[in-house]
């Protein structure tokens, strides 16, 4: 992973903040993060893929489907999967579903205030290509394009099982090393910006919620 | 509730009675003397509890049809009063001193269609879209698809066919067959 040259590091703009708020947020863009040791990168992602954190915010309707993962007929602590109360302490998000603006700007927030490493799985069809509120004036249509996706779980909705098969197919790709949709956002943060931009009329946040 | 309708004929301009079920009526009335006819059925008819109240886009008369729900919990009768205003400069008297919870139905109004409701509380703060500086979205005349398609980033590829010649197609490929 390449680190941030020193020189070419330009600030966040910050424009949307009003005065009391420009205070409390810093301007330091973020930078990427490679593995400290290339040696011990295998033996990490070996932990990381078998402690998942699955932040607890449900967006859309496909936030129902946690519920049951979490019980015991489908018992997704059997594969090291738990839920984690606050964005700090957990490393998987999942888009349950549609995401409007409104929860889209939330969705922004928690994502950039996860700490690293962190996953997302978008669930159900509506993250892929907007589902059937595909010309809704309020639904975004490609999650992607607003932040890194690593594993998409198709279906409207997808059955428990479904995201148990992701959750599984997830833990080889953390373990393959190929979950880089942190590092590929702070890459092309001003992209990513650029879009949230667009949708998010009312930008009223730090560009990057440290 | 052809009882009820005959009372209020004496006191108010209702008009075009029309009963869906027994216990399920709507009325017409002017603009100017919804608000009376609203109190007056919840302070002295019963009608105590506000269903909903919503707005229906009549693009082709050129008005807003607000229906204002409301429910007896005495005689289990539901009534709906409907009231016409204009679509240009779409005003009406605000109810959420009759009901509390009516000024939240009047912010969604405000935000979904425009319609003003002078004095409702919290009356221009965002609801559901938050920076939205297009028309109203369920106004008729804004295009929600067009809109979708240039903000949205569709994904390419997306088809879309007629269910009808699509099963068409699938169970009779041979057209002389059918």
């Amino acid at each position: 992973m390449r680190r941030a040259n020193r020189k070419d590091e330009q600030e966040l703009a910050n424009d949307g903040l009003t005065y009391p708020d420009t205070e409390y947020f810093c301007k330091t863009r973020p930078v990427p993060v490679g593995p400290q040791f290339k040696a011990m990168e295998a033996v990490r992602n070996w932990a990381r893929a078998n402690s998942l954190a699955v932040q607890a915010f449900g967006t859309g309707c496909g936030a129902v489907e946690l519920r049951p993962l979490m019980t015991a007929r489908y018992d997704a602590y059997r594969y090291g999967i738990t839920g984690s109360p606050t964005p700090r302490q957990s490393c998987v998000f999942v888009i349950g579903g549609y995401a409007s603006v409104k929860t889209l700007k939330r969705i922004v927030v928690s994502y950039e205030q996860m700490q690293n490493p962190k996953f997302v799985v978008a669930l159900g069809s509506c993250t892929v290509n907007g589902g059937m509120y595909w010309d809704s004036y309020n639904t975004i249509n490609r999650i992607d394009h607003y932040i890194p996706v690593d594993l998409y779980v198709s279906g409207c909705m997808p059955r428990p099982e479904a995201l148990l098969a992701g959750f599984v197919k997830l833990k080889e790709l953390i373990k393959a090393g190929k979950c880089e949709g942190a590092n590929r956002y702070i890459e092309n943060l001003d992209w990513y910006k650029a879009n949230q931009k667009r949708v998010i009329k009312n930008w009223n946040m730090p560009d990057y919620n440290w | 509730m052809k009882e009820l309708f005959e009372r209020l004929q004496a006191l108010f301009a209702v008009t075009d009675f029309h009963q869906q079920r027994a216990d399920l009526g709507f009325l017409s009335i002017p603009k100017d003397h919804a608000e009376m006819l609203i109190r007056h059925l919840r302070d002295h008819e019963g009608f105590t509890h506000l269903v909903f109240f919503t707005a229906v886009d009549y693009i082709e008369d050129g008005v807003f049809r607000l229906v204002y729900m409301l429910h007896n919990y005495g005689t289990k009768d539901t009534l709906g009063v409907h009231v016409d205003i204009s679509r240009e400069n779409a005003t009406m008297t605000s109810i959420h001193e009759l009901w509390e919870q009516a000024g939240l139905y009047q912010r969604e109004l405000k935000e979904m269609f425009g319609i003003d409701f002078p004095g409702s509380p919290r009356l221009d703060e965002d609801f559901l879209l938050e920076g939205w500086d297009e028309i109203p979205p369920m106004r008729r005349e804004f295009d929600t698809r067009a809109y979708a398609e240039a903000t949205f980033f569709p994904r390419e590829g997306r088809t879309k066919s007629d269910p009808r010649t699509h099963m068409r197609e699938q169970l009779y490929p041979d057209p002389d067959q059918e």
